[in-house]
């Protein structure tokens, strides 16, 4: 990995190198030079700015009364008033507690999972074995999440789902329980379909990452007499050490923003108090009740944490593992 | 690995090896049952199914569900909408991204930096559920086809995984056309698209899972405009009202007919039709999407 870089960091100077020796005018003379190049970036870089900058200036609204009938100009200006009602509302408090409990549940299951899976399908000897779990444990990545939602619902139902079925018949359970209609299994099966939907996925990233380790190692660590579980610990797992932090804190970034599909998609009026996110709530309470700047503010609430989780997480890992994103 | 394998081939190991291909096969029978099940229930006759105990294959075999919901216009309707935005969104997003991607791949590109850092921004900050509603609201894109494939032509992440690959590729070949008089279009048209296939499948999956998939514009742009609707919005409405009695959201009558009428086969047969493109395409696109996988992330 660091050898490709490194190839096109030099490959990068020598191109430079080259078109600067031919760069001959100033700025207009290669803006001419480079009008196709203009004509193929420009329109998009204005789409962008349409759909990805232009919204940020409805962040005012958050400050204002905002009525949809008047121009900008005209709006009332109202402070942090928005921002003390939300911080008053105790369905705000709910919504921040599910979001941040499914959020890490979601994070330390989503990497345990895939981690331990990446270790383990790299020890199965038959390639062809290998190849089929690998293709399979992909599939349920490309399946939407109002798939995933239908199935996971028939999975638990009390009338011929599997899941109560199994526990039935193994004795575990003597009547069936009704998971979905009752609150504290809400975050569980929200992250478990998670499990059950990205593991593969991310496993992909983890192989490549152990692809990279240095076949000595393991050659060395045999010699040496260790086992099957020493060489996972001590070789495997470090090797995989720099991809693992990354990928963390790239998701850790994330956080609060991830997901509310799930959680619509899976929730019902009665685990209400377990299954809204600010997301859900921003939609229930900002958009559908036309309270746009208060729908506003719980955006740039789930923003500004956000940001927050992402330095803090940055800034730990760099003190204590070497490694950030930034 | 192979060759150790006599030197390598203990006690423990062949425990282990036993136990992680117990592990294997649990991975492989967690992943497929579901689908099998609802495949086999959606062959099962309705009747039948009521009575439960259906796991992999139909009891009672019958192709009737689908006849049933193949007659129903809206969801030939959403068919059709769902792969038009995913055909157009596919090639929208193709287009700008290799596009992109061409001209931030170029070292000696002016804009090079000020573009990338303002592309690489898109991807930390988003305005929000409201704000972006009201922009697409006052754009006049409500109940129109053009909500699905428009907000989400220009997406930076693709950008940077095609980048990457066009950064791998010999430069030479780009000094050697520009030698021959190609303009730099030229070069994008005739030696750079070429040479990227295999990353441009990549993101063509991505993006044609992506549209395929998704429901939630339907649902917050185009739910009163039932010619724009989706396949996995219909989905989604019929399998909502089966697990909510109170009728969730503000279903249209075709969601409403299925819902009062249909039992589990035929939602389980609406899955199937929703599932199975995705199904049969993926496999064949494998070896893309896990090198355009990797690619991105060592970058991002």
């Amino acid at each position: 990995m660091e050898s490709t870089t490194k190839q096109a960091s030099s490959r990068k100077r020598d191109q430079a190198a080259s078109l600067n020796s031919r760069k001959t005018g100033g700025f207009w003379k290669l803006f001419k030079q480079q009008r196709y190049l203009y004509l193929m970036s420009l329109p998009f870089v204005i789409w962008a700015f349409i759909f990805s900058y232009v919204p940020l200036w409805g962040w005012l609204m958050a400050f204002q009364e905002y009525k949809p009938a008047r121009s900008f100009f005209a709006q009332k200006w109202v402070g942090f008033d928005q921002f003390i009602t939300l911080f008053q509302d105790q369905q705000f408090y709910l919504a921040l507690r599910n979001t941040l409990a499914m959020s890490f549940l979601g994070l330390i299951f989503g990497f345990i999972f895939p981690v331990i899976f990446a270790i383990l399908l790299n020890e199965v000897r038959g390639m062809i074995f290998k190849r089929t779990v690998q293709t399979v444990s992909y599939l349920p990545h490309f399946v939407s999440w109002v798939v995933v939602a239908g199935i996971v619902t028939k999975a638990l139902s009390t009338d011929g789902g599997i899941i109560n079925e199994l526990l039935v018949s193994l004795h575990i359970i003597d009547q069936p329980i009704q998971f979905m209609a009752q609150g504290q299994w809400f975050w569980g099966i929200v992250t478990a379909s998670d499990v059950w939907k990205e593991m593969g996925w991310s496993t992909i990233i983890y192989l490549a990452a152990i692809t990279g380790i240095d076949q000595e190692q393991y050659e060395a660590s045999r010699v040496d007499g260790a086992g099957r579980f020493r060489q996972m610990w001590h070789i495997t797992l470090p090797g995989m050490r720099t991809t693992i932090i990354v990928l963390l804190i790239m998701s850790i970034g994330h956080l609060v923003s991830i997901g509310f599909e799930k959680q619509f998609l899976l929730g019902n009026n009665l685990v209400t108090d377990y299954s809204q996110v600010l997301d859900l709530y921003a939609l229930k309470y900002g958009l559908e009740m036309n309270r746009y700047s208060y729908g506003t503010a719980i955006s740039i609430f789930n923003s500004v944490i956000s940001i927050i989780l992402l330095f803090t997480a940055n800034g730990i890992f760099k003190r204590t593992t070497k490694e950030s994103i930034m | 690995m192979a060759a150790n394998k006599a030197f390598n081939a203990t006690r423990g190991d062949k425990i282990f090896d036993v136990c992680n291909t117990i592990i294997m096969c649990l991975v492989l029978i967690v992943t497929l049952y579901p689908f099998l099940n609802v495949l086999a229930i959606s062959l099962n006759e309705s009747s039948d199914t009521v009575k439960g105990g259906i796991h992999l294959i139909p009891r009672a075999f019958t192709l009737e569900n689908y006849s049933v919901i193949f007659q129903y216009q809206g969801l030939l309707q959403g068919a059709q909408i769902s792969i038009l935005r995913t055909i157009v969104g596919t090639i929208f997003g193709l287009i700008s991204a290799s596009m992109l991607a061409f001209t931030l791949s170029r070292v000696d590109f002016q804009a090079r930096k000020f573009i990338s850092t303002f592309l690489a921004l898109t991807m930390y900050v988003t305005a929000g559920l409201v704000p972006t509603f009201l922009l697409i609201r006052d754009l006049g894109m409500i109940n129109s086809f053009w909500v699905y494939v428009l907000p989400g032509v220009v997406s930076a992440f693709n950008v940077f995984i095609i980048r990457s690959f066009i950064d791998g590729l010999p430069y030479a070949l780009q000094e050697s056309a520009k030698l021959d008089g190609a303009n730099d279009f030229t070069i994008y048209l005739k030696v750079i698209l070429p040479l990227c296939k295999p990353v441009l499948a990549t993101i063509a999956l991505f993006l044609a899972v992506g549209q395929w998939n998704s429901w939630f514009d339907t649902y917050l742009y185009n739910a009163s405009a039932p010619e724009w609707t989706t396949l996995q919005y219909e989905l989604m409405k019929v399998l909502q009202q089966s697990t909510q009695q109170s009728g969730a959201v503000n279903a249209n009558d075709m969601a409403k007919q299925m819902a009062s009428i249909s039992p589990e086969s035929i939602r389980m047969a609406i899955t199937i039709v929703v599932t199975v493109p995705i199904l049969v395409v993926y496999p064949f696109l494998q070896k893309y999407f896990v090198s355009g996988m990797t690619l991105g992330a060592v970058k991002a």
